[in-house]
């Protein structure tokens, strides 16, 4: 099987600060990398590098495009760019508000994204965005509503369905959990590794939280001051850290 | 004799960088072979490095020397060197681990929390019910419990969940920590009955199994970790 992601030697520099210094990984269809660390650690800045948000000084992020083979992210167009980050890829922000479209209704934001892939029948488009909700566990007859009026809990939901509704192949997720109530995180998480089992999805999530890496993850990338400083099977990593930074942060945290 | 696990020159030390870089040595020059059919019971006291053992031998533990070679689809996958993908290939078909607790997902029912590993395996999801269905009821779990996620399940009901979630899949390897110690002796004898029909369609089981009547039952063969310390020191 041919890697759906491969990077190579990634850095980003911001002036003296090292954001991210040689990072590379291959990401498979269906594998799920969670990348933890501490705040400062060059995980977002990872992320936004892998989601062509953010120019790399030095390296590369090469992406299986069907029919191309792995193609080179900075070699591609605007327009390419822009139809990968619209369809075949999602992204998930920590605060929904900077992914949803809050002064549209939750409908059209599910319908927005299936728009972009030549979606055109009202109708069906209705339908499919309300077949989402109900599948994120979003009440199908607010389909109407603004998504200020819902908790942070269901904007989070509200925002997976709509990543998800064009059946990307790769998703990208900067704290998924972060913001919300431990009681909502619980069934977010269980949610999140249903969708992701079910639809076969390749991610990159970025956690500072090691129990949802364990969860979701099925492998692990940890970093440190831009850094990776280890990197294997997530059970194998929190249960036997060998790096003294993995051990620091794995002995820092309750039970996981 | 058809081997499936295969272990050479395996040692295992643990390096604790915070605490002045401490070396534990627990496993020295291990070398096991365990084959279809066979139940290796794991032998020696407490801190011998029995469940290290276990460990190293799911993968769950990073080999410090040597090869823990697992059979899989006809061919060897050395867990010491495999990376984690082909790790996770071998454990969604050939390699199973029960271990002493159930992590616990949240929210997900006894009965999907079984029948998961068999679906990874692409079976459908009524077919993989039925199966979860069919071994929770061999356990004696009662069934008004199958709706419901283990979260809140007592010990010894949790432990039968997870020993059903461990068998379903068939592997061929099976590794077993301690799967009757929170079992009365009724449940326990249930689930040395399933173990046993897992030996006999041809797995190769190596277990720890503090309860003598239960070793004595499953074992084919004890093998002594402390042993192959003393062994090594003469």
């Amino acid at each position: 099987m041919n890697p759906l992601l491969r990077v190579e030697g990634l850095s980003k520099r911001f002036g003296e600060h090292i954001g991210c210094a040689d990072v590379g990984f291959d990401l498979y269809p269906g594998e799920v990398l969670a990348v933890v660390g501490e705040s400062g650690s060059g995980k977002s800045t990872l992320l936004k590098l892998l989601s062509t948000r953010l120019a790399a000084d030095a390296g590369h992020v090469r992406y299986q495009i069907t029919g191309r083979g792995l193609v080179d992210l900075a070699e591609l167009s605007e327009a390419e760019r822009r139809w990968l980050l619209r369809t075949d890829w999602g992204f998930v922000e920590q605060n929904p508000r900077d992914g949803l479209r809050m002064n549209v209704s939750a409908g059209a934001n599910v319908g927005e994204r299936l728009m972009a892939t030549g979606a055109r029948h009202y109708g069906q488009i209705r339908a499919t965005a309300s077949d989402w909700l109900a599948r994120v566990e979003l009440d199908p007859a607010r389909l109407d509503e603004l998504p200020t009026g819902f908790s942070g809990g269901m904007q989070q939901r509200l925002q997976i369905a709509r990543n998800l509704v064009t059946r990307p192949r790769l998703v990208f997720m900067d704290e998924p959990t972060a913001g919300l109530d431990v009681s909502v995180q619980a069934r977010l998480l269980d949610l999140m590794r249903e969708l992701v089992t079910d639809l076969g999805l390749a991610a990159v999530i970025v956690t500072h939280d090691l129990a949802v890496a364990r969860l979701l993850g099925h492998r692990l990338l940890v970093m440190r001051r831009g850094r990776v400083v280890e990197t294997g099977l997530t059970d194998q990593v929190l249960d036997d850290p060998q790096h003294p930074y993995t051990q620091l942060l794995v002995s820092s945290v309750l039970q996981v | 004799m058809n081997t499936l696990i295969n272990v050479r020159g395996l040692a295992k030390t643990f390096v604790l960088h915070h605490r002045d870089e401490a070396r534990i040595p627990v496993l020295e020059n291990v070398s096991l072979d365990v084959a279809a059919g066979e139940c290796v019971a794991l032998a020696g006291p407490s801190g011998a490095g029995k469940s290290t053992l276990l460990r190293c031998l799911y993968g769950n533990y990073l080999a410090s020397a040597g090869s823990i070679r697992i059979r899989h689809e006809g061919r060897w996958v050395d867990l010491a060197r495999a990376t984690p993908r082909d790790i996770l290939a071998v454990r969604r078909k050939s390699l199973g681990y029960v271990s002493q607790f159930l992590r616990v997902i949240p929210r997900v029912s006894t009965l999907d929390v079984v029948a998961e590993p068999l679906r990874e395996l692409g079976t459908d999801a009524a077919a993989a019910r039925e199966r979860a269905a069919e071994l929770l009821d061999r356990l004696h779990l009662p069934q008004r419990l199958w709706s419901l996620p283990p979260a809140t399940f007592s010990g010894g009901e949790q432990q039968r969940v997870n020993i059903a979630r461990g068998l379903i899949a068939e592997k061929p390897v099976l590794l077993l920590d301690e799967p009757t110690a929170s079992l009365d002796v009724a449940n326990a004898g249930r689930v040395a009955q399933l173990v046993d029909e897992a030996r006999q369609r041809g797995a190769a089981v190596v277990g720890i199994f503090h309860d003598p009547a239960i070793r004595d039952r499953l074992a084919t063969r004890l093998f002594a970790v402390e042993a192959q310390l003393l062994e090594l020191a003469a």
